[in-house]
C-alpha cells in the first residue's frame, strides 16, 4: 500500500466515520442517561433524511437559494426531536423506566417497526435523492482524488464540533450537570430536587434530534429509502456497544476504527469490508465485554 | 326407463368432464415486493396488473372469464410467503401464479409449485440455474433469464467500445452480484481475452455508502466500470459517482439502470451503457407505434405519475402468456374450457407478445426473449437521461441452449461471436 492510498483509505475512513458517529452519540447519550436502549433511533434517522428531503425539494421548488438546504438539515432535526422524540418517551417510555430490560426492548423495537411504515405511508417506496447541499459545497480534489467537500471537510467538521460540544454541555452548563447527576443516581439526584422527568424528556428529546441529524446530513450522500433505518441501528449499535454503552468520547474512537478498518478493507481486502465493523466488534466484546470504556457495572444489556 | 337414464347418465359424463364448466373468475395469484428496497420493482409491477387485468376484463376477459388477480407481499420474508403462497395455490383456489421477483424467491417455489401442481410463471427473476438445475412441469419462465441479459451486455460493450483495456465491477454481495459477474466475466474473457480485471468489489447489500469504492476506482482509473447493481443501491452509486467525477472518466455498464433513469434525473450523464433485462423501454423503437402500446403507456402514466420499467414489461409478458395459453387450450378443447393438463399441454412453444418483441417457452419451459441494450444521452427532452444508439439482440442467439449450463457455454464461445448474433440498431 502506498502512502498516497493510505492518505485516501484515511480520508474515507473520517467521513464514514463521522456520519456514524453522529447517529451513534444520540443512542449512547439516551442509554447513558435512561439505561434503554432505543431501537427506534434507526426510524428517527431515516425520518431525519426523509424530512430533510422533503423540505429542501420544497423550498427548492420555491426557488429559495440552495444554501437553504442547510437550515433546514436543523429543522428537521428539531422536528424529529420534538414531535417524535418528545412524544415518544412522554407517552410510553415514561411508562415502563422500572419495568424489565427486554420489554423496554420490544416496546422501542415496536416503535420502529410502526414508524417505518409510516414512512412507508407517507413517503412511498420509492428511494429519494437530493444533493443540493451536497453540490454548494463544490468538489475538491485530493492526490489526483476528487472528494466532495461536504464529507471530506463538512461532515468530520460537525463531528468534532458535536464531540466537544456535547463535552462541554454536559461539564459545564448547569442542564448538562443535571443530567449527569441524573445519570449517576436517578432517586439521590431527585431528593436534592432535580426534576428526573425533565431531564429524561430533555435527554431523550437531544437523542432523538440526533439520530435525525445524522439522517439529515447523511441524506445529501445516498438513497433514502425503506429499510436505511434498521442499517443504521445496527451499525450505530456496533458503535455503541464496542465502545461500552453510555461513553461518548468512546464512541467517537469506535467509530473512527470501525471507518477506518472498513475503508483500509476496501483497499487491501475488499472482500472483507463488510465484516470489518462486526469483526472489531467480536474482537473488543470478547476480551472486554463491557466494552473499550465501559464499566461493568454500567452494563444492562 | 330407469336403466336407460343411467346409461345414458353415465355417456355423458365423460363429455362433462372433458368440457369444464366454465369457471366464474380465472383467479391469479402473483408475487411481488410491495415492500423492502426490492419494492422500486414490486410496487411498479403491481400498478401494471391492474391496468392489464382491467384492460382484459373489459375486452370480456379470457374466454369470456373475467380474470381476477391477488397479490401476495415477497418482503415479508420466505417463511410468510411460501404458506400465503400455499394457501392461494390450494383453498384460494388459484389457477395460475406468477412467482417471483427475488431469484431466492423462484428457487423456494418452484419447488413448492410442483408439489401443489399449480401452474407457475416465473414473471421476473433472473436466476439462469432454475431449469439448468432442474426440470419442472407446472413450472414456466415468460421471460429471459440473467445469462441473455448479461450476455447481451457484454456484446453490446465490445461492439461499441472495442478497444477498453481494464474493467473493474462493483456489485451487490449477494446471489445476484455474484452471478452476474461471473456471467459476465465469462463471457469478456471468452470474447477478449486480453482484459484485464483491476478491481472487483462487492460492498453489501443496500449499501449506503460508495464513497471508499469509488475513490479507489479513481486511482485505479479503470476504461470500464460495470455494476449490476438496481435501484437504491443503483441510484446511490450513480449519484455518488457522478458527483466526484467518475463517471467522467470512465464508462460505466449499468445493466438493469433502465429502471432507474427517471429517478436518476440529471446525474446520469450521457454516454454509458444502459440494459432492461429484456427489451424493455417506455419508447420501445420497435412498438413506440402501436396504439396498444401507447394506451399502456399513456394510462401506466397517469395511474402512477411514473415512467414504464422494466418490471412492467415483465408483468405484461405473464399476463400475456395468460391470455395467449387459455386462448391455444380453448380453441384445442372445442371452445370449451380446458382443464389443467390441457393448459399445460398448450404451454409447449407457446408465442406471446407482451410490451416488447414476442416471447417464445422452449422444451425447457425457458422464455426466449430479445434483449434491449443502448446508451444514455442527456437531449433535454425529459428532465432525466433517455437512450441512443439502441441495440435489439435477438434472444434465442444469446440463450444458452436446452442442455447446456450457461457458464460452461459461454466460456466455450470467442470473438467470433460477436458477428453472429442478430441485431437490430436503431438511432434512438
Amino acid at each position: 500500500m502506498t502512502p498516497t492510498l493510505f492518505l485516501l483509505a484515511l480520508f474515507d475512513g473520517i467521513a464514514y466515520a463521522a456520519l456514524v458517529f453522529i447517529v451513534a452519540l444520540g443512542l449512547t447519550l439516551i442509554f447513558g442517561v435512561m439505561r434503554i436502549l432505543n431501537i427506534a433511533h434507526g426510524s428517527l434517522y431515516a425520518i431525519g433524511a426523509y424530512a430533510t428531503v422533503s423540505l429542501s425539494g420544497w423550498a427548492l421548488a420555491l426557488g429559495l437559494a440552495p444554501i437553504l438546504a442547510f437550515p433546514l438539515m436543523l429543522v428537521s432535526a428539531v422536528l424529529v426531536g420534538l414531535l417524535l422524540g418528545g412524544p415518544i418517551e412522554w407517552l410510553l417510555l415514561r411508562r415502563i423506566y422500572d419495568k424489565p430490560e427486554v420489554l423496554q426492548l420490544l416496546v422501542t423495537f415496536a416503535v420502529f417497526m410502526i414508524l417505518e411504515d409510516v414512512q412507508r405511508l407517507v413517503w412511498g417506496t420509492r428511494p429519494y435523492f437530493e444533493a443540493t447541499a451536497l453540490q454548494v459545497l463544490g468538489n475538491v480534489t485530493v492526490l489526483g482524488v476528487t472528494y466532495t467537500v461536504y464529507q471530506l471537510i463538512l461532515l468530520p467538521a460537525v463531528a468534532a464540533a458535536l464531540l466537544l460540544g456535547m463535552r462541554f454541555f454536559l461539564r459545564h452548563t448547569i442542564i448538562g450537570k443535571l443530567i449527569l447527576a441524573t445519570t449517576e443516581d436517578r432517586e439521590a439526584a431527585q431528593s436534592i430536587g432535580i426534576d428526573a422527568d425533565k431531564v429524561f424528556l430533555f435527554t431523550f428529546i437531544v437523542g432523538a434530534a440526533l439520530a435525525g441529524l445524522g439522517g439529515a446530513l447523511a441524506s445529501p450522500t445516498t438513497s433514502i429509502l425503506p429499510g436505511m433505518g434498521a442499517d443504521m441501528i445496527v451499525l450505530s449499535f456496533a458503535v455503541v456497544a464496542t465502545a461500552g454503552l453510555g461513553q461518548i468520547e468512546g464512541a467517537a474512537l469506535t467509530a473512527l476504527m470501525i471507518g477506518l478498518g472498513r475503508s483500509f478493507a476496501v483497499y487491501v481486502w475488499p472482500e472483507a469490508a463488510t465484516l470489518v465493523p462486526y469483526a472489531i466488534m467480536v474482537a473488543v466484546l470478547s476480551v472486554r465485554p463491557q466494552g473499550l470504556f465501559g464499566s461493568p457495572s454500567a452494563r444492562k444489556i | 326407463m330407469k336403466t336407460w337414464l343411467l346409461t345414458a347418465l353415465c355417456a355423458a359424463m365423460p363429455l362433462t368432464a372433458a368440457a369444464a364448466d366454465k369457471p366464474a373468475s380465472l383467479k391469479v395469484g402473483m408475487t411481488t415486493f410491495l415492500t423492502g428496497p426490492a419494492s422500486v420493482f414490486g410496487v411498479p409491477a403491481k400498478n401494471a396488473a391492474e391496468i392489464l387485468v382491467e384492460t382484459i376484463n373489459a375486452q370480456g376477459g379470457i374466454g369470456g372469464v373475467p380474470v381476477e388477480v391477488s397479490f401476495i407481499d415477497e418482503g415479508a420474508g420466505a417463511e410468510t410467503l411460501t404458506s400465503e403462497y400455499r394457501r392461494l395455490a390450494e383453498s384460494g383456489g388459484a389457477d395460475v401464479m406468477f412467482a417471483a421477483i427475488s431469484s431466492g424467491n423462484c428457487q423456494t417455489l418452484a419447488p413448492l409449485a410442483e408439489d401443489l401442481k399449480v401452474i407457475n410463471f416465473m414473471w421476473d427473476c433472473g436466476t439462469q440455474k432454475i431449469f439448468e438445475e432442474h426440470s419442472y412441469k407446472y413450472v414456466f419462465r415468460t421471460q429471459a433469464n440473467a445469462t441473455p441479459e448479461m450476455l447481451a451486455a457484454a456484446i453490446y460493450l465490445l461492439k461499441t467500445h472495442p478497444d477498453f483495456k481494464t474493467i473493474a465491477v462493483v456489485n451487490q454481495d449477494y446471489a445476484w452480484g455474484r452471478d452476474s459477474w461471473d456471467i459476465f466475466h465469462t463471457a469478456l474473457m471468452a470474447m477478449k481475452p486480453d482484459v484485464k480485471v483491476v478491481g472487483e468489489f462487492f460492498p453489501k447489500f443496500g449499501s449506503p455508502d460508495f464513497s471508499t469504492e469509488i475513490s479507489r476506482l479513481q486511482a485505479l482509473r479503470p476504461d470500464v466500470i460495470l455494476s449490476t447493481n438496481w435501484g437504491g443501491d443503483l441510484d446511490t452509486f450513480v449519484q455518488q459517482a457522478a458527483q466526484r467525477g467518475l463517471m467522467n472518466s470512465s464508462t460505466f455498464v449499468l445493466p438493469l439502470a433502465e429502471s432507474s433513469l427517471e429517478r436518476l434525473g440529471s446525474s446520469l450523464p450521457s454516454g454509458h451503457i444502459v440494459g432492461a433485462r429484456g427489451d424493455h423501454y417506455f419508447r420501445h423503437p420497435e412498438r413506440r407505434d402501436d396504439d396498444a402500446f401507447k394506451d399502456f403507456m399513456a394510462r401506466y402514466e397517469e395511474k402512477t405519475g411514473e415512467i414504464s420499467v422494466y418490471p412492467v414489461f415483465h408483468t405484461a409478458q405473464a399476463f400475456a402468456a395468460l391470455q395467449a395459453v387459455y386462448e391455444k387450450a380453448i380453441e384445442a378443447n372445442g371452445g370449451d374450457w380446458p382443464d389443467e393438463d390441457q393448459v399445460l399441454a398448450a404451454m409447449a412453444g407457446l408465442e406471446f407478445q407482451g410490451l416488447g418483441r414476442p416471447v417464445k417457452i422452449r422444451e425447457d419451459h425457458q422464455g426466449i426473449e430479445a434483449q434491449l441494450m443502448a446508451t444514455s444521452v442527456q437531449t433535454g427532452d425529459h428532465p432525466f437521461a433517455t437512450l441512443e444508439n439502441i441495440m435489439i439482440f435477438d434472444g434465442a442467439d444469446i440463450t444458452a441452449p436446452v442442455g447446456e449450463v450457461s457458464v460452461d457455454w459461454i466460456g466455450g464461445l470467442d470473438a467470433s461471436f460477436l458477428d453472429q448474433v442478430n441485431v437490430a440498431t436503431y438511432a434512438d
